[in-house]
């Protein structure tokens, strides 16, 4: 009886990823790894294929907003039992909300600190980086401001857009000017990497520090300025399951979907690095 | 037998006697239980949070962490835009309010409607829309920035008009209702007595509706101290420049809670000073000489 | 009254004005110095004349003439509004400015029509004085009583130098004892105001007393336009007769008794009245008997002669001819009983405390 109805599921499963077109054929895998494999995150799907439901709230960094909205897509195709909700913004608002007792159950930082607070609160643990960003300055199409390298962001004629300094994206930018030797005057310190870019797009100021994942998201509403390695900084990712959470088995699910192969590849093809 | 069905007598003291004498009826201090339990219920529902903020303020640190904040800086530019702002707003808001309340044409309605479309939009919403006409690519910014160099965004002009333009709906509103209910013989009476309609409005109309229009003041300043989402979105956020309090509150709250409640006490303690003091001048007898 | 009252400094009116469904069609005219004391029934168009002429509501035919300036005029459209327009108006609810005080109510025209603040200032001086309200003058209107005030609203309608004064029931907010007081002053400021003035009541007496002509309206028309006298004894219309009906004697009195200048004498309630007065008695109150009455509470019981029988709804008005004249409203049954016709000799009793007693001044006209 019941191996029966594991093949159903299966088999169903099998179908609907087929449908969802996913990039790659390995959602099969995930399907068939009920008996054959033995990573842990198949052990993990195993638990799960048997009583996978309920929904779960992940709260992630404004910059994962793309991709992880397309890896819930996946992961909600692959366990059709479980809803997954999303709270994006910037991952040190996130983080108090956490540790405020937020109901939430899955947390993705843009930035180790923000993760090592809720950790040291008890409200996270195990922490895995799954993603890395580097910066990019993004500029309105027509390049107003003639913004061709980091350094104009300190000329005076340039308005730049800058994050709040104890955000993520704002510490990161601040790396980034501190290798190159430069002091930005920027016009506004907005509260997350998204407003910035809005910033942007809407021609407002002439130049804006984001990340490399964020240029690739706005498509043609924003041009890239590619910031040389050497003078660039990054920032990790880490992701982990919050400690309170209602519904654990589909956390830890999706912080291993996020890991595997497949959550990787969605990623990548947003420019996110590997960790 | 009847005496008997409409209850016991009250018991009344001298002191009660008399308090109930001099209001002409009627106990003062007594509130129907119905009436009252809402009552209590909507008191603590306001209070209690604000309550909270008191409670777990850090009362020993408050100096140094204000001073390790963009505290001064902020509440000084709060306090000075909400206030121009209010000014803006009476200056442009009231002869509006007269106009919508005074007089009649096709699309008054629809007027109105659009008047009070900032109250129902989202702040941030109100930002987007004021960077998408005055910004450096709006249909009228691009000709301030073409014409006279002037850009709009992230100055402190452009913190006043997104408070302008979230609060003064509140000013008209108040301001438009106080002129419909306004008894229109006293503006009768001057025309008799050889009034123009704009000496009308400054000697006559504006005097008899001072409280109206204090209450409504008050109401935009307070709505302007407060204003969030449009503010960031149109003027942007830079200490000493466009860093409201209200921003500087959520920004401290990230990092710094502890800054976050200082700050908010703060600006709770300004508003509650400003605000008692003027409902109580405006209020008390009316009109103003 | 031989001056062309439009050229003259008076007031000319020929013109139709309507407000909603109603309609008020008037013709008359007003010369300088005259009180016209416009009467009617409610709904008659004595407050809707008085906003026409004081330029609130234009006419929709017709032309509205004053001091030989047209004001208003419907063929070509010509029109001075209320503020252009020289007319003072007394408001029946005063409409005293609640937040200026008495003074700045008074200077209130002046600075209007363009003086300045001290010229506007003495000559709300000058009305404070003449009006008697000198030690008001730093009160509000809510801290004056309802004489004090209606003084103050004539005085502030008057501070304007207005060519025309209306007045819209000016006593009517007034309490039976202050009216009394009132009324024989602004009967001495009506004489005084050199222009056309008119004033609206619905109370005949007020009319009578202050009027120097009558012009009663009904419906929006016009009904009766003469002295007082004459629309009291000749009422044109069923409402002029049942309203200014009355019956008003010119005397002298010396404390408990009055004697008529006309013939006859009464006697009255003793208020210590010495002088010149006037007594005021109903058509209803006035017995009549076929025989001398005897053991009457009655005070004035005299001889008279039916001379005329007027049917009314619903009682008979009888004109009797004696020392003083009267009339008399007896109901019909009355009439034949006691086989009342042209010439039938009947006697008269009115009780004192049925009569009303007014002090008058010089040059009543009567």
């Amino acid at each position: 009886m019941r191996r029966i109805t594991l093949s159903v599921i299966a088999g169903a499963m099998a179908g609907t990823a087929a449908l969802a077109g996913c990039s790659s054929g390995s959602t099969s895998s995930a399907a068939g790894g009920t008996s054959t494999s033995a990573s842990a995150s198949a052990s993990a799907s195993a638990s799960s294929s048997a009583a996978l439901s309920g929904s779960i709230t992940v709260f992630a960094a404004s910059s994962l907003k793309e991709a992880f909205t397309t890896i819930g897509q996946q992961f909600e195709a692959a366990h059709p039992g479980v809803k997954v909700t999303f709270s994006f913004g910037a991952s040190s608002t996130l983080a108090t909300q956490i540790t405020s007792g937020a109901p939430a159950d899955v947390f993705a930082s843009a930035s180790t600190k923000n993760m090592q607070e809720v950790v040291t609160a008890g409200d996270a643990s195990n922490p895995v980086n799954f993603a890395k960003n580097v910066m990019e300055v993004a500029v309105p199409p027509a390049n107003p401001g003639h913004v061709t390298s980091v350094n104009d962001l300190a000329k005076s004629s340039v308005k730049v857009a800058l994050c709040q300094p104890k955000v993520p994206c704002g510490t990161v930018a601040a790396e980034v000017f501190a290798n190159a030797k430069i002091t930005v005057k920027p016009v506004t310190l907005q509260p997350d990497v998204k407003s910035v870019l809005t910033q942007v797009e809407l021609g407002n100021v002439d130049a804006g520090m984001v990340y490399v994942t964020d240029v690739d998201a706005a498509g043609s509403k924003v041009k890239g300025v590619p910031i040389p390695d050497d003078v660039n900084a990054s920032t990790e990712y880490p992701i982990a399951t919050v400690t309170k959470s209602a519904n654990m088995a589909a956390a830890q699910a999706f912080v291993a979907y996020v890991l595997s192969p497949d959550g990787q590849s969605v990623l990548s093809a947003d420019k996110f690095e590997k960790p | 037998m009847a005496a008997d069905l409409l209850g016991p007598p009250s018991r009344l003291s001298a002191r009660d006697r008399a308090r109930r004498a001099s209001r002409g009826g009627g106990n003062p201090r007594s509130v129907p239980v119905p009436l009252l339990v809402p009552a209590v219920i909507a008191v603590a529902f306001l209070v209690l949070p604000l309550a909270g903020l008191v409670v777990r303020a850090p009362w020993g640190r408050l100096g140094p962490v204000l001073a390790g904040s963009d505290a001064t800086a902020a509440l000084w530019l709060s306090l000075w835009t909400a206030t121009v702002s209010t000014g803006v707003s009476l200056v442009i808001g009231v002869p509006l309010a007269w106009v919508l309340a005074r007089t009649s044409f096709p699309g008054q309605r629809l007027l109105r409607a659009l008047v009070t479309l900032p109250l129902v939009l989202p702040p941030v919403v109100g930002g987007v829309a004021l960077l998408l006409a005055f910004g450096r690519t709006g249909f009228v910014g691009r000709l301030l920035d073409d014409w006279f160099g002037l850009t709009i965004p992230f100055t402190p002009l452009a913190v006043v008009m997104a408070e302008t333009f979230v609060a003064m709906p509140f000013l008209v509103i108040t301001v438009e209702g106080a002129l419909r209910s306004a008894d229109q013989g006293f503006e009768e009476a001057a025309a008799t007595l050889g009034a123009t309609r704009m000496t009308v409005f400054r000697r006559v109309t504006v005097p008899l509706i001072a409280p109206s229009l204090g209450a409504g003041a008050v109401l935009c300043w307070a709505r302007a101290l407060g204003e969030f989402g449009a503010t960031i979105t149109f003027a942007g956020s830079f200490p000493g420049r466009t860093e409201t309090m209200p921003i500087a509150v959520y920004y401290a709250l990230e990092n710094d809670p502890d800054a976050a409640i200082a700050l908010s006490l703060v600006l709770l303690l300004v508003s509650v000073v400003v605000l008692v003091s003027l409902r109580d001048r405006w209020l008390r007898g009316g009109a103003v000489q | 009254m031989t001056e062309a009252p439009g050229g003259g400094g008076g007031l000319a009116v020929d013109a139709t004005v309507r407000r909603g469904g109603f309609s008020l069609s008037v013709a008359f005219e007003v010369p300088r110095g005259q009180v016209l004391g416009v009467l009617g029934p409610n709904g008659a168009g004595k407050t809707t004349l008085l906003r026409t002429l004081a330029g609130l509501t234009p006419v929709a035919e017709g032309r509205v003439v004053l001091g030989g300036q047209v004001v208003d005029d419907a063929a070509d459209g010509t029109f001075l509004d209320a503020a252009r327009r020289p007319a003072g108006y007394v408001f029946q609810d005063y409409r005293l400015f609640p937040h200026l005080t008495v003074a700045d109510n008074l200077a209130f025209s002046p600075r209007a029509r363009g003086l300045g603040k001290t010229a506007a200032k003495q000559a709300a001086r000058h009305w404070l004085d003449r009006l008697g309200l000198a030690d008001l003058a730093e009160r509000k209107p809510a801290e004056l009583s309802g004489g004090q005030a209606q003084r103050v609203a004539l005085a502030r309608a008057l501070a304007g130098d207005p060519a025309l004064l209306l007045l819209d029931e000016p006593l009517a907010a007034l309490d039976a004892r202050t009216r009394l007081d009132v009324q024989a002053e602004l009967r001495q400021h009506l004489a005084s105001f050199p222009g056309p003035c008119l004033l609206v009541t619905h109370d005949p007496l007020e009319a009578l007393v202050l009027a120097d002509r009558l012009l009663v309206l009904e419906d929006g028309r016009i009904v009766q336009d003469s002295t007082p006298a004459h629309v009291a004894r000749q009422p044109a219309t069923e409402y002029v007769a049942k309203l200014v009906g009355l019956n008003l004697y010119a005397g002298h009195a010396d404390g408990a008794t009055v004697t008529f200048d006309a013939g006859g004498a009464f006697t009255v309630p003793d208020h210590g009245c010495h002088g010149e007065v006037l007594v005021a008695v109903r058509p209803s109150s006035v017995v009549v008997s076929g025989e001398p009455p005897h053991a009457t509470s009655a005070r004035n019981v005299w001889a008279a002669e039916v001379t005329g029988l007027t049917m009314l709804a619903d009682r008979v008005r009888l004109d009797l001819h004696g020392a003083p004249a009267a009339l008399a409203d007896v109901t019909p049954a009355a009439v034949s009983e006691l086989s009342l016709a042209a010439g039938s000799r009947v006697w008269l009793s009115v009780k004192a405390t049925d009569l009303e007693v007014y002090t008058r001044d010089h040059g009543q006209p009567q």
